[in-house]
């Protein structure tokens, strides 16, 4: 625990020093969260299930290391407007939700995206940004839901409307 | 680096095969092979982000649309291109998603053409099954105060217009050369246009700025900016990211005033994170002595940027020979109310800021089109309800036209979702009718030529992009703009 608050505060001061000699650049996702996997040995397949915003489960299978933005997009999976900055914090289109046990397993989050979670639509509790979480071995089966805020705002207009 | 390079071209390219396969969320639909022609005519009305994730969404579900992008400008990607600011290019990236969605083949994209004048509202609708317009806000709103038009006096609009090289602002040659400048309003366009003003040189010559303006930002005296609000800080329209750009800015000092916070702590308790947590940093900035580094360079910045709350604009002061801003007059206010929806009520009091640049950062307003639309004064917006233009069917909008000026490109991405949703419900419901065939671009095409309109392609911008890249690269930027529309033409049609 002392030793992954000691690496975020180092990440975090070398993060402010290269935007402040070379401008902001996409933060790497393996330095932020987990051990970068070795690149010698096979990396475990991980099954990750996704409810996307009309309700529909998409179950798709990852490798550990990925982020939950590479997965979505490099599957090309059925979730809208996915990760528009592309992994950089700019954004909070990949917004996504976990249960309670797997959010609090996941560690802690940055000021830079709590930041940019802070905007997001259908913000929770367990809200976390996908660019920012790197598939781990434990995670396997898990369930990960993408904000329907804009959805049910839709369909209580039109129940009003009837 | 090239290990991301190659990673992001395979992902660029695997996502261009993808979307051309037939792939649709929306289960009515039918399936079109690839040789049958597009059923349904889609006008989109404006390039920036409101249009392309309109475009994008209806592409994806329906496989017999296909959409026009109209464009004013010779060149697209609206506000992404001339709002965002500089030193933000990760907000950017959408450009390449927008990108994708262009080089689609049920997709063309028209510049350099002016709906309302170039082609009536009329001729787009007897073109095609739907118009959806998503032209934005080019207006800004005033302050409604004497004083307003002298010279050193600007709309943030511009201002942004300006360092972003937008045509239409390219000779605005504000003045810097005072020492303080006032910004008015306290959202993320003041903070942007504050951060510009006052950020190091050494960072700014490496972002898309144009030369013209970070010369101009290189040599100005500026030592001190206020940001100015009418209500207090829990009513701040910033967002905590760029709040925290300006704190750790190099080479400033904030300056808050701890009495506009005091009681401020006890609020916080029942309020919404987000809010909670800018007010917290607010609070930390006010009320803490800076410690380490920040102390350091707090004590060694030549340079300092304050928020004023509880103050609003009732004369702009000129120079003894009336023809500059010399400063500007305040009316004290307190609030009635708390939150999100406390009113500034005035108090009687009075103050005055002397200053040498004014900037207007109160809000962009949307502009009626075309007297065939409806528009609403008051409000700045089309009249509709979920993106479903009030009384004119076939008739759509997306974006800051339909909502407001306000939001972040998600805030545009979600709405135009929306819309598109609401187009699709309409074609599966035969609201739109699209039994008889519309001839779409085709019909406009001879319109065009005889009005001497030449529109430009895609492709055309493309050859603008790589000078823009070319030039920028010269210079150890990431593009140096083109400022002048001439210049765009003769380039996009070599």
């Amino acid at each position: 625990m002392a030793q992954n608050i000691a690496r975020t505060a180092g990440l975090r001061a070398y993060l402010y020093l290269r935007v402040a000699l070379r401008g902001p650049t996409r933060i790497p996702c393996r330095a932020l969260m987990c051990t970068a996997p070795d690149d010698r040995k096979v990396r475990e397949k991980v099954t990750i299930h996704f409810i996307n915003q009309d309700g529909e489960k998409i179950t798709t299978s990852a490798s550990e290391g990925e982020t939950l933005l590479d997965i979505v997009l490099n599957k090309n999976l059925d979730i809208n407007g996915f990760g528009a900055c592309e992994g950089t914090l700019a954004c909070s289109t990949c917004h996504l939700i976990f249960d309670e046990d797997v959010f609090k397993k996941m560690g802690p989050v940055l000021d830079e995206e709590m930041d940019m979670l802070d905007l997001s639509y259908g913000l929770t509790d367990t809200s976390r940004l996908g660019c920012q979480i790197c598939v781990q071995k434990w995670m396997d089966g898990i369930v990960i839901r993408v904000p329907q805020e804009m959805n049910d705002m839709r369909r209580k207009k039109e129940s009003a409307r009837k | 680096m090239s290990a991301y390079c190659s990673r992001w071209t395979l992902r660029f390219l695997n996502r261009l095969c993808v979307s051309g396969l037939a792939k649709t969320n929306n289960k009515h639909v039918q399936h079109f092979s690839s040789q049958t022609s597009p059923s349904v005519q889609v006008c989109i009305v404006g390039s920036g982000p409101a249009g392309f994730y309109t475009a994008q969404h209806l592409l994806k579900s329906h496989k017999g649309i296909h959409v026009d992008i109209f464009e004013k400008l010779p060149v697209p990607f609206g506000l992404v291109r001339f709002g965002v600011a500089p030193d933000h290019p990760e907000v950017k990236n959408v450009i390449n998603t927008f990108t994708q969605t262009a080089h689609l083949e049920r997709c063309e994209f028209f510049g350099n053409v002016t709906i309302g004048s170039d082609i009536t509202m009329e001729e787009l609708k007897m073109a095609y099954h739907a118009v959806i317009l998503c032209y934005g806000a080019e207006g800004s709103r005033s302050l409604g105060v004497p004083g307003e038009k002298l010279s050193g006096v600007y709309s943030a609009k511009d201002f942004v217009g300006w360092y972003n090289g937008l045509p239409a602002n390219k000779d605005l040659n504000p003045d810097l050369s005072s020492d303080a400048v006032v910004i008015l309003g306290q959202g993320n366009v003041a903070l942007d246009v504050a951060r510009i003003l006052l950020s190091p040189v050494e960072l700014l010559k490496k972002t898309d700025i144009t030369q013209a303006s970070l010369d101009s930002v290189a040599a100005c005296k500026i030592k001190r900016v206020v940001i100015v609000g009418r209500r207090g800080p829990l009513q701040v329209a910033c967002t905590i990211k760029e709040l925290r750009e300006m704190v750790n800015l190099p080479g400033t000092k904030p300056v808050l005033d701890r009495r506009d916070f005091e009681g401020i702590k006890d609020a916080l308790k029942d309020i919404a994170r987000p809010r909670k947590r800018l007010t917290e940093l607010l609070m930390k900035v006010a009320m803490e002595e800076p410690s380490g580094r920040d102390a350091e360079r707090w004590a060694a910045a030549s340079r300092e940027w304050s928020l004023r709350f509880l103050r609003s604009p009732i004369k702009i002061l000129p120079t003894a020979d009336g023809k500059k801003v010399a400063g500007i007059r305040f009316a004290v206010t307190t609030l009635e109310g708390s939150g999100e929806n406390a009113k500034a009520v005035l108090t009687g009091q009075e103050e005055e800021v002397s200053c040498g640049l004014i900037v207007n950062s109160i809000g962009y307003k949307s502009l009626p089109i075309d007297d065939g639309v409806p528009f609403d004064e008051t409000q700045g917006v089309i009249p509709n309800d979920m993106g479903r233009v009030c009384q004119t069917p076939g008739l759509y909008c997306s974006g800051w036209v339909k909502r407001g000026p306000t939001g972040v490109i998600a805030t545009t991405m979600n709405d135009s979702f929306e819309t598109a949703r609401c187009v699709l419900e309409d074609i599966d419901s035969r609201v739109l009718d699209c039994s008889m065939a519309k001839p779409g671009h085709h019909a406009l095409r001879g319109l065009l030529e005889k009005r001497g309109v030449t529109p430009v392609s895609f492709s055309g911008w493309e050859k603008i992009d790589a000078l823009e890249v070319t030039r920028g690269d010269e210079i150890g930027k990431p593009r140096e703009k083109l400022l002048d529309v001439q210049e765009m033409l003769q380039l996009a049609r070599a």
